[in-house]
């Protein structure tokens, strides 16, 4: 069971029944959103901290408030606000953190491995809200759990995931969690965007956006960064959009009825998604960011509340 | 105790409380909620009593408390939560919380504590198929099936047929060492 | 004046003298006196057990960085060359990429001075190809050739101007300098930090793919055709280098090449097993299977000429970060013997080749007087047992760095004596476990 992890670092690190134990769990959480008082006394005591490096407002308010609902205390530390601009390491500011005593450090890098740096040298639980191009294990159970909740099952499910794979944490993710309940994968995108060696990950890679999405049951379309400067990927957004993004005719034409569209967000309107779609009825991108505050809780719940910090007693 | 005495307890429990409902003006305002998971079949066979008894079906609803257990720090999470159901307004309502066995008590304090947060009801009753004794904290049962005195190394489990047993059956073990 | 040292019992391997066999070695006022199966003992002579070791001339490595000047908390000429003599190497050429860098004689008579004093290895300076170290004009190789620098390099960066390699090809003729390149298209490397390739796909981590390094070492190959000269490629690591070296030697090209023990040994797998490592953080990185493959079998028919370490030391300010942060390089020289006997144990290299490109290979490469136990050169031993085992534990290397993948590993095989001029620089005075 995921509490034998101490930390959520990366989905590669989970079997099929840890990543069920927490869609599952995020069942139960999601129903406490859904209350009139959305409190319960869980983790009441705990504390998590948000350590940030990368600025993301969606990500780290999803996590803020999944530890308040579980009635921990959330403490926010972005990187503008730090010391990391006068030199500290990524490792003194981590244990200066932990000198504070949280119950868990959520944090997000630029830099691959992050995480598991900072995990080996603290005491208190560590969850990745992403690390590079590396994982980002939270946005993989919330799309676990959203197309599961969706589609009933991911069992025997083809989901196409499009976009720059190269750079992004969120498909590594998906790629190492999706097979494991059963389903399908396949990347699309331009050559420049898909990594080396990327099918041995177990997903078929495609360049073309109708073969990849046809049949699907669900499609991930990620974000694409405007620019790479100094190693183009792309000649621009436009021509990016007109061969991979995703407008109303072709969702219209060449997806299932049944398909799900999700994006991990920030969406960059009219290029990978054209708004109608978006906002359209096959898109499940609202229910993925109430789904991650339940996922989160879970995280948060399964991590933090168990044996007390420190010098804390804890009887019945 | 046996399926008939089980049985017998049942319908007096629902007598017990249909009259008390009626005597304090709040049969129209009943619910019935069953704390998981001891609780929930409990409360369906006393919400068909009420049924027979008051002409109406009172709204009936499942806790799990394992969010608000006050042990979480020793026995760690609960990886298995089970649903929570409460889907009918509790504010005013005469809310009668049913379990199987009432033993210290802390149970019945998380499901006070679950249900409030629901919103706020003009009373709780408490109704359990037994009280072993052994309180830890000051709750108290309004409506008991039965009272056994068990040894603390004993566990008393109800066992209903809905869960799949042969028949009902209240049952004494030896307690599992910790 | 230094004793007579009597080295007996021992299996002598001297490649340059096409020796493989027990033999007594006797040295003798700073030089070899003899090498023969049967010596009479000199009543003066001290006599040096090397029964079921191994007797080699010192090991030569063309690739270390000293950091002196300018980088001394990270490593002096002197603990450099401790370190050195630690793993049975006699002489090690200095790479210029210091602070200030080495394009002038007065950095030159430093290194040289810091070495003469510390009286342990050979240092040889070796100078920079461009001035600064900026890839843009000629540095002065005349001077550095008379104030000792036996090759020059940039090594660290690459000579990114094709017109400008040409013209160091051209220029170091005159001064028969070999140039030694590090190779890779810093346009391909890119913000790259390990090897590109599936290991570097699951990790997240950007790659730098094999061919950044393959333009460059075609490209000199081309450019030294066009001026003669000689080339030496540093740190080879890739099947497309070895391949084109391979072609190029074989169409008489002045070209040799050298290999890391770590690019022989550990390969991108080892990268990502490391969970994010800075250890296992190099540049070149370590490669694919296929790439190892290629450099061993360079290595073996000769492709490859020397074992050279790059012998990288830095403190944890440079290491103790998150890997895309942490600065390239790796200490080796007192692991490469080990490293390297545990490739010749598992058949990837015969003994032989092993010693040779640890000794006369190099000493060729750049011409120099080492790497030989002929009668009358300069006696520069190592005796090595190579039935110990030892666990390599970084508090107690004599580096400074304390940057190695082999951290907590069980290597085979330890110098138990190194002799500089006929003088015991490193020996068994007391059990070294």
């Amino acid at each position: 069971m995921i509490g034998r992890h101490k930390h959520c670092i990366a989905l590669e690190d989970y079997s099929r029944e840890e990543i069920l134990e927490v869609i599952d769990l995020a069942v139960s959480m999601k129903e406490v959103l859904q209350r009139p008082i959305k409190k319960v006394p869980s983790l009441r005591g705990k504390s998590v901290v948000n350590l940030f490096f990368e600025a993301s407002t969606r990500t780290r308010s999803s996590f803020e408030i999944a530890a308040k609902v579980l009635s921990a205390d959330a403490l926010n530390w972005t990187s503008a606000s730090s010391s990391v601009t006068k030199g500290e390491t990524l490792v003194d500011t981590a244990r200066n953190l932990e000198a504070m005593r949280p119950d868990v450090l959520v944090i997000r890098h630029s830099a691959g491995g992050a995480p598991r740096l900072v995990a080996a040298r603290v005491g208190c639980s560590v969850v990745s809200a992403g690390d590079g191009a590396h994982e980002h294990p939270s946005q993989g159970l919330l799309d676990c759990f959203t197309i599961r909740e969706k589609l009933g099952t991911l069992e025997g499910k083809t989901i196409a995931i499009v976009g720059d794979i190269s750079h992004s944490r969120v498909a590594r993710s998906d790629l190492h969690a999706f097979p494991k309940l059963g389903a399908r994968v396949r990347l699309c995108g331009p050559p420049t965007m898909i990594p080396a060696g990327v099918e041995r990950l177990g997903a078929t890679v495609h360049h073309e956006l109708r073969e990849a999405v046809e049949g699907a049951d669900a499609v991930i379309m990620l974000r694409i960064q405007h620019e790479r400067i100094g190693d183009p990927l792309i000649p621009n957004t436009r021509e990016y959009s007109k061969y991979w993004g995703l407008n109303a005719r072709k969702a219209q034409e060449w997806l299932k009825p049944s398909c799900v569209i999700l994006h991990p967000g920030p969406i960059n309107r009219g290029v990978e998604l054209a708004p109608e779609v978006a906002d359209g009825p096959r898109s499940v991108i609202l229910d993925q960011v109430q789904n991650g505050v339940a996922v989160r809780m879970a995280i948060l719940y399964l991590l933090a509340g168990g044996s007390p910090a420190e010098g804390a007693e804890g009887k019945a | 105790m046996n399926a008939q005495d089980i049985d017998r307890a049942v319908r007096r429990l629902g007598r017990e409380i249909a009259e008390r409902a009626k005597a304090s003006g709040s049969a129209k305002e009943l619910a019935i909620v069953g704390i998981r998971r001891g609780g929930v079949h409990l409360a369906q066979r006393l919400r068909s009593e009420l049924k027979a008894a008051l002409g109406a079906e009172p709204p009936a609803g499942t806790l799990d408390i394992a969010l608000y257990r006050d042990d979480l720090a020793e026995k760690g999470a609960a990886p298995v939560i089970g649903p929570t159901d409460i889907r009918f307004p509790v504010q005013g309502k005469t809310v009668v919380l049913v379990d199987d066995v009432l033993y210290t008590g802390r149970t019945v304090r998380a499901a006070l504590d679950e249900l409030v947060d629901f919103g706020r009801p003009r009373r709780v009753w408490l109704a359990v198929l037994v009280d072993r004794g052994g309180r830890e904290l000051p709750i108290a049962a309004d409506f008991t099936g039965a009272r056994v005195e068990v040894p603390d190394d004993q566990d008393v489990q109800v066992r209903l047929r809905e869960s799949g047993a042969p028949e009902d059956a209240v049952v004494v073990k030896p307690r599992r060492g910790t | 004046m230094s004793e007579t040292l009597f080295i007996e019992g021992g299996r002598v391997i001297d490649p340059a003298g096409g020796v493989d066999g027990v033999r007594t070695v006797v040295v003798r006022d700073g030089r070899i006196a003899e090498v023969a199966e049967r010596v009479e003992r000199p009543r003066d002579a001290r006599a040096i057990d090397a029964k079921g070791r191994w007797v080699t001339p010192g090991f030569v490595d063309l690739h270390v960085h000293l950091r002196e000047p300018g980088q001394e908390y990270k490593e002096t000429v002197a603990t450099g060359a401790r370190a050195a003599v630690a793993g049975g190497f006699t002489t090690i050429c200095a790479m210029p990429n210091t602070k200030p860098v080495n394009d002038n004689a007065s950095v030159t008579e430093l290194v040289l001075a810091r070495a003469a004093a510390a009286g342990l290895a050979r240092v040889l300076p070796v100078g920079c190809i461009s001035r600064g170290q900026a890839g843009e004009d000629l540095a002065e190789y005349g001077e550095l050739r008379a104030a000792g620098c036996v090759a020059v390099s940039d090594d660290g960066k690459p000579v990114v101007s094709s017109g400008l390699m040409r013209r160091v090809l051209e220029y170091a003729r005159a001064f028969g300098l070999v140039v030694a390149v590090h190779e890779e298209d810093p346009a391909l490397v890119g913000k790259g930090v390990m090897h590109e390739g599936p290991a570097s796909t699951r990790l997240g981590l950007k790659g730098i793919p094999a061919a950044a390094e393959d333009v460059m070492v075609v490209r000199d190959l081309a450019l030294l055709e066009l001026t003669g000269g000689r080339l030496h490629v540093q740190h080879v690591s890739t099947r497309g280098a070895v391949r084109a070296i391979r072609e190029a030697k074989q169409r008489g090209l002045a070209v040799t090449a050298e290999a890391t023990p770590h690019h022989l040994a550990l390969t991108d797998e080892d990268v990502a097993a490391s969970g994010y490592s800075t250890d296992f953080k190099m540049n070149p990185p370590l490669r694919s299977a296929e790439d190892v493959k290629a450099v061993r079998e360079g290595l073996a028919d000769g492709t490859v000429d020397a074992i050279a370490t790059d012998h990288a030391p830095h403190s944890p300010v440079e290491k103790d970060l998150e890997f895309d942060a942490a600065m390239n390089g790796i200490v080796g020289l007192e692991t490469a013997f080990s490293v390297c006997l545990d490739l010749a144990r598992k058949g990837v290299l015969p003994e032989r080749r092993l010693i040779e490109a640890l000794t006369v290979g190099p000493a060729r490469t750049f011409g120099l007087a080492a790497g030989t136990l002929a009668k009358g050169a300069a006696a520069d031993v190592a005796v090595l047992d190579v039935g110990a085992e030892w666990t390599v534990d970084p508090e107690k290397l004599h580096s400074k760095g304390r940057n190695t993948p082999w951290k907590g590993k069980r290597l085979p095989g330890r110098c138990v004596y190194t002799i500089v001029g006929g003088r015991i620089v490193h020996g068994e005075s007391r059990a070294e476990r």
